[in-house]
């Protein structure tokens, strides 16, 4: 396993070295701040027509769970553009060759490198999500239901972002890797949404396809699992929002999710393996 | 192939007793790619870490072959320089550098003096010197036949995929020698005298090209010109050399 600790170091040396840790930590940190701007004009405006603490709680629990969504949202994105080129460029440019030629296991390469990019993710994750309702509670007194099991399904959503982005670069070319990886993102957001639509609208034939999009990239039905059990009761009655209640993604769902995650991470580690370099 | 980075379609190969690629073989192998790419925000020091790492290495055996390694490939004015701000030859010294490192028995470079200034071109030689004196053994692949010519003791010619020749490098001069005669007094009486000492014999004029088996036929045949009447300006020998050599065993190329 000394290969998997030197890679995964020098993963975490690269974001360092290239800025991309610094930028991130930057980026969530701007986005802390600007919720926390947001809240104190909220908190403010309560004050000013004095909002009845019901209707203040809701909101501010309402606004956490948007932020939380923001979180997650650019997580995932963070999770795929910063790991897109890792396997993928490497092989284009030539820089593997030094690298696998080294009396290491193929599979550690790919192993390390991916451990390194879960443990930046686990890193960002932790400071936005923990950040948001670190914000929310000190300036709202406001808190998510279930918020380690929330962050934690976040966390499985960008690691599975991550591990099918990593599985992909073993395959194509940089450009072609983010176009997939993203466009099965997208796919699996509009799933979601049509899910959603199906519990309002009682469709069967649009749970059928919402479902079949969460089983070829589950990664938003676990965030609509997070948001079920984080989410506040005002959230939870609105019908159309990411965070609705009308179709909630089961245990099984979850289990899904994370064999998918698993099976994309053999297949990665597998394909890397056996393709020529 | 041998390395592991590419998988045969067929047939067996084997590199230090193991299979291509195999994990502990790759243990006492030395590898410089040809269009080699490093992680260019490291500095050379900690490239030759990493590698180091790679191969094993443990951190107090690092900290005593980095800065030496720096020192041999001439790299140590530019130890905290980022490898990205490298020119092509300093470049190449890094990517011997991290080849060497771990003190490999087999080390293949290919292409190592490719865009080096004559100067880098010999630290190169001086370094494949080293390592064969410390035991190790050299794979060279190079298009530059000059520089496998002063550098290698053996040659193999490659052709679509196969080994089509081999040759000793030091022997070069000793199998087979052109000599360039400027005599009067020849005829074709002359070459047919040398036909028994010569394998080829081409008269024009007072001009006469020769090729001689050994270089220890020489005195021979200069005899026996002299013998035959010949008077003799010149007689230049011309040793064969590894482009004659290749362009024989190649063939000539009709690309152009």
């Amino acid at each position: 396993m000394m290969g998997c600790w030197v890679m995964a170091k020098m993963t975490f040396k690269e974001a360092a070295r290239k800025k991309i840790l610094w930028t991130a930590l930057l980026s969530g940190i701007g986005f802390l701040a600007l919720f926390g701007i947001a809240l104190h004009f909220q908190i403010q405006d309560f004050e000013a027509r004095g909002t009845a603490p019901f209707i203040r709680y809701q909101i501010l629990d309402g606004m956490l769970m948007i932020g939380l969504y923001v979180v997650d949202l650019l997580a995932v994105i963070m999770a795929i553009l910063t790991s897109v080129d890792t396997i993928s460029g490497e092989i284009t440019s030539g820089t593997i060759h030094a690298i696998a030629t080294k009396p290491i296991p193929r599979w550690q390469i790919f192993l390390g490198k991916w451990i390194g990019f879960a443990a930046m993710t686990a890193a960002f994750v932790a400071l936005t999500f923990g950040g948001t309702i670190g914000v929310a509670y000190a300036m709202g007194r406001v808190a998510p239901d279930h918020p380690l099991e929330g962050g934690l399904f976040v966390l499985l959503e960008c690691l599975l972002a991550l591990t099918v982005t990593f599985f992909f670069g073993t395959w194509f070319s940089t450009l072609t890797n983010g176009v997939l990886v993203l466009g099965l993102h997208g796919l699996a957001f509009m799933g979601g949404w049509l899910e959603q639509m199906s519990g309002f609208t009682e469709s069967a034939k649009l749970v059928t396809v919402g479902v079949v999009v969460s089983l070829a990239m589950p990664s938003e039905s676990i965030w609509r699992r997070a948001a079920f059990d984080m989410q506040s009761p005002l959230a939870a009655a609105l019908p159309f929002s990411p965070f609705a209640s009308t179709s909630i993604p089961s245990n099984v769902m979850i289990g899904y999710g994370a064999i998918y995650l698993l099976v994309a991470l053999v297949a990665g580690l597998f394909s890397f393996y056996q393709r020529d370099l | 192939m041998l390395l592991g980075l590419v998988r045969p379609t067929s047939g067996s190969a084997s590199v230090l007793g193991a299979p291509p690629g195999n994990v502990e073989a790759r243990r006492k192998i030395g590898f410089l790619p040809e269009h080699f790419q490093f992680y260019n925000w490291l500095t050379p020091a900690e490239l030759l870490r990493l590698h180091g790492q790679l191969c094993g290495m443990t951190r107090s055996q690092l900290s005593k072959a980095v800065p030496a390694m720096l020192d041999l490939v001439g790299l140590t004015p530019h130890r905290d320089k980022r490898v990205g701000d490298f020119s092509k030859g300093m470049m190449q010294r890094i990517g011997l550098g991290q080849a060497l490192i771990h003190e490999p028995d087999l080390i293949f470079l290919d292409e190592p003096t490719s865009g080096l200034d004559p100067m880098g071109r010999r630290l190169v030689r001086d370094i494949i010197r080293a390592q064969r004196e410390r035991g190790a053994t050299v794979v060279l692949n190079s298009h530059l036949l000059g520089e496998v010519e002063v550098t290698c003791d053996e040659v193999a010619f490659l052709k679509d995929g196969e080994i089509v020749a081999t040759h000793d490098v030091s022997r070069l001069g000793a199998e087979e020698v052109r000599v360039l005669v400027e005599a009067r007094n020849m005829s074709a009486e002359t070459v047919q005298a040398l036909s028994p000492l010569t394998t080829a014999v081409n008269l024009e004029g007072d001009h006469l090209a020769l090729t001689a088996s050994s270089v220890e036929r020489l005195p021979e045949i200069l005899r026996a010109l002299v013998a035959r009447g010949a008077e003799v300006y010149s007689f230049v020998p011309e040793k064969l050399s590894l482009e004659d050599l290749f362009v024989r065993i190649m063939g000539e190329d009709r690309g152009l």
